[in-house]
């Protein structure tokens, strides 16, 4: 279940379906985009879209971070959620890729999860969050 | 034989299980027979021990042997630094190990 | 060399305390060991054979005597008094206790040095030139490059859950001091119509499957370089294999899809992330640069004077040509006869930080071949240079002969290990103690790993020796032809293995073969290429 969201809108409602069955059926509004999926199959359905979901069976396979800054990059507006092996310790990555909610299989303190939140004042890099990474901070 | 081994959580340190708890000198550890993922498991759920496992060792008059040289090497300390080893001293615990 | 600004700082002092609350909370039971593990993995602490070993960064090799010296404080005060320099530039100390980790990280940032990304499937430190700066032949000094790259892979967001680790190297010059070519990425800075670019080669790599990075880009402009290079991350991140640990690193990737079909994924998504204004102004790599200007060199001529035969010895094998005109550059052996390869104590890594602050502008280097270089020493001074490393045993003219050998911990230090390194380095360095023998055998670079993840870079050897276990026994097999220079090759198994006391035979009669089939300035390497593997095996096997 979502623990943590960072929007203001109101949760969605539907639940999310598969790439393949999204990319028959033309009307739901939610998908699930498994490790292996390629998010930019999405690309020309994102303002038809109000929730993506990313599964992370494994914390360790990074390959949800991609997805989300491919599909914040393509313009995707909606809610974008980290489901599955989800530790509070990965919450600002994924935070910094774009997503901006949490449905951690096991339960997060939400301290901890502030915490992580407001560690680094400063980032190196840019991403798909509005950070302003330091190469830019020394040089306007 | 089977022996039940982690290691310390803060220091590090290797830890062998002696029946009643934990030691870091590998002759002071016991044969946990069939029990021993039931006692892995209650010491790590006690935080008693960190990252245990088991290994294949053979009783001798000096005590217990682990089987492979890799768990001697660990029960005793780098061949190649005799003096940062737990036995220091001893000449002849090179020897045990290979 | 570079200096942290008050960003800089703040990264790493962040990240100290980020450390020492999860530390907090493993110690208080609030995580388990998995939860913990990737945590201090990236920051370079692994549970090891007898402890917890803790590897520092270095980054591409360069560091001052204040870093140096707070080095040494810390194999004092947290460690067994020593340190051991790594393969990839980088220090590790193997004793370390979790309760204590986070002040000697605190202690470490205070002199600009943390632990980040030393470990784990994230960008690792990234390597260079241990004559950058100092070597005529390169045509700019490649570690700005570095330090962009490093600062931009720092907990880059995306790239923190890689299928595998990803290890990088930047060098500048036509001679590859670095083996870039064995790296995940290596780059090559070149010129082009007047700009400095970089030639980038993806999927090279060692380990069970050693590969030679093919070339994927021949030019990457300044400006363009960090949007392509995650473009590269990107497409191993999404496409890279998972599920097997010892097919998941980029250079299976690019094997498998081929460099054609790899360059062109990469450029599709160049094309896209270049549009994401990711890439610095030039102004950041100019500002980056400025920390890398050459030192103020005096105008001398002096050449040391040679009387003393021992410091003769030393001046001929140790000390390169520097571009500038009366300077050298020194090369501090690591490799004493007998002792282990690429360790040093507290007492002499504090005498090379006073050496290097008195005699070459307060900067050293480690080598990637487990070695330290004092880059920029005045020729006048390079007797008292020797003096100082000799009085601590620092002094072994060996640099490149066959008793500089570079050895992994193996199994005396290493869980990953199936046999034992360091007492085949030993054994084999005193076979081939007398300093003549080693000299009149020439370039010999012997390269010894003691299991298959190749950390002693066996495959780039020479000659290699990778330690196996064969029923329970450790064993050695025999590899020739390598090489991590820019005439790159990857070694090939000259037979059935040996034992301990074996190898070192079998290395001795390779070299008397050598000795007989060599044809003018020959080292082993080239008569080994010129006359094929057979006159060594019937020598070896009989």
């Amino acid at each position: 279940m979502v623990e943590f969201r960072y929007r203001t809108d109101e949760v969605t409602e539907q639940p999310s379906v598969t790439l393949d069955a999204f990319l028959d059926q033309s009307n739901a509004t939610a998908v699930r985009l498994e490790p292996d999926d390629d998010a930019r199959a999405l690309i020309p359905f994102l303002d038809r879209l109000t929730l993506i979901e990313v599964a992370f069976p494994k914390y360790r396979d990074g390959r949800g971070y991609s997805s989300a800054r491919i599909l914040r990059e393509a313009g995707y507006k909606g809610e974008l959620r980290a489901q599955g092996d989800v530790l509070v310790d990965q919450i600002a990555f994924m935070r910094r890729c774009g997503f901006d909610s949490f449905a951690p299989e096991a339960s997060l303190n939400p301290d901890a999860v502030q915490k992580a939140l407001s560690t680094y004042d400063h980032v190196y890099q840019n991403a798909a969050d509005s950070a302003v990474p330091i190469w830019k901070l020394r040089h306007g | 034989m089977k022996l039940l081994t982690g290691n310390e959580l803060g220091s590090g340190a290797v830890t062998w299980w002696t029946g009643s708890s934990w030691s870091i000198h590998v002759e002071d550890a016991t044969d946990v027979g069939e029990h021993g993922e039931a006692i892995l498991h209650a010491e790590e759920g006690a935080r008693r021990v960190n990252a245990p496992y088991i290994i294949d060792a053979i009783a001798t008059p000096e005590g217990p042997r682990p089987a492979h040289i890799k768990d001697r090497i660990r029960a005793l300390g780098p061949t190649v630094r005799p003096d940062l080893t737990l036995k220091p001293a001893d000449p002849a615990a090179g020897d045990w190990i290979i | 060399m570079y200096k942290y600004d008050h960003y800089d700082q703040a990264v790493v002092d962040a990240r100290v305390a980020e450390f020492r609350d999860q530390v907090n909370r493993r110690i208080a039971g609030e995580i388990t060991e998995d939860q913990f593990k990737p945590l201090r993995l990236m920051n370079g602490l692994y549970l090891q054979l007898h402890a917890y070993m803790l590897r520092v960064a270095i980054p591409y090799g360069t560091l001052d005597s204040r870093q140096m010296r707070m080095l040494a404080h810390i194999a004092r005060k947290y460690d067994r008094d020593y340190g051991h320099f790594t393969t990839r530039q980088n220090i590790q100390y193997n004793w370390i206790k979790l309760e204590e980790c986070a002040d000697l990280l605190e202690e470490l940032a205070s002199v600009e040095m943390h632990a980040i990304q030393t470990s784990g499937n994230c960008i690792r430190n990234i390597s260079s030139d241990q004559y950058a700066g100092a070597a005529a032949d390169e045509i700019a000094d490649p570690r700005p490059w570095a330090e962009l790259l490093r600062q931009w892979s720092t907990f880059h967001p995306e790239f923190s859950y890689l299928p595998r680790k990803f290890k990088i190297a930047v060098v500048a010059s036509p001679e590859d001091r670095a083996a870039m070519r064995l790296h995940d990425i290596g780059l090559e800075l070149v010129r082009q119509d007047g700009a400095l670019g970089a030639r980038v080669f993806v999927g090279g790599g060692m380990g069970r499957t050693p590969m030679i990075a093919p070339e994927i880009n021949p030019f990457v402009k300044a400006d363009d370089l960090l949007s392509y290079i995650e473009a590269c991350l990107r497409v191993y991140n999404r496409y890279g294999r998972r599920g097997n640990i010892y097919k998941a690193r980029i250079k299976i990737l690019v094997h498998e899809i081929g460099a054609d079909e790899y360059r062109r994924q990469v450029a599709e998504e160049f094309a896209h992330v270049k549009t994401l204004g990711i890439d610095p102004p030039l102004a950041e790599l100019e500002r980056i640069s400025a920390f890398f200007a050459p030192p103020a060199f005096e105008a001398t001529q002096a050449e040391p004077d040679r009387s003393d035969p021992d410091f003769a010895v030393w001046l001929d094998q140790n000390v390169k040509p520097h571009k500038q005109v009366g300077y050298a550059i020194v090369n501090i052996s690591l490799k004493p006869i007998g002792g282990i390869p690429g360790d040093a104590t507290s007492a002499q890594i504090d005498v090379m930080a006073d050496l290097a602050e008195t005699y070459s502008f307060d900067e050293l280097r480690v080598t990637h071949a487990q070695n330290i270089v004092l880059p920029h020493v005045a020729k006048r001074d390079l007797y008292a240079v020797w003096q100082g490393l000799r009085d601590a045993e620092l002094a072994n003219a060996n640099l490149d002969l066959i008793s500089d050998i570079i050895a992994c911990p193996g199994l005396d230090y290493c869980s990953l290990a199936n046999a034992r390194s360091i007492p085949v380095a030993q054994k084999i360095a005193t076979r081939f103690a007398d300093l003549d023998r080693q000299r009149d055998l020439g370039e010999l670079k012997l390269k010894i790993s003691g299991c298959i993840n190749a950390c002693g870079h066996h495959h780039a050897g020479h000659i290699g020796i990778l330690g196996v276990d064969r029923k329970g026994v450790e064993n050695y097999q025999l590899t020739f032809g390598g090489s991590g220079a820019e005439d790159v090759s990857i070694g090939k198994i000259i037979g059935p293995g040996f034992d301990e006391d074996g190898v070192v035979d079998a290395v001795e009669k390779a070299t008397e073969v050598y000795k007989t089939l060599r044809e003018g300035n020959e080292r082993f390497l080239d008569t080994y290429r010129r006359v094929g593997l057979e006159p060594f095996k019937e020598a070896i096997y009989g």
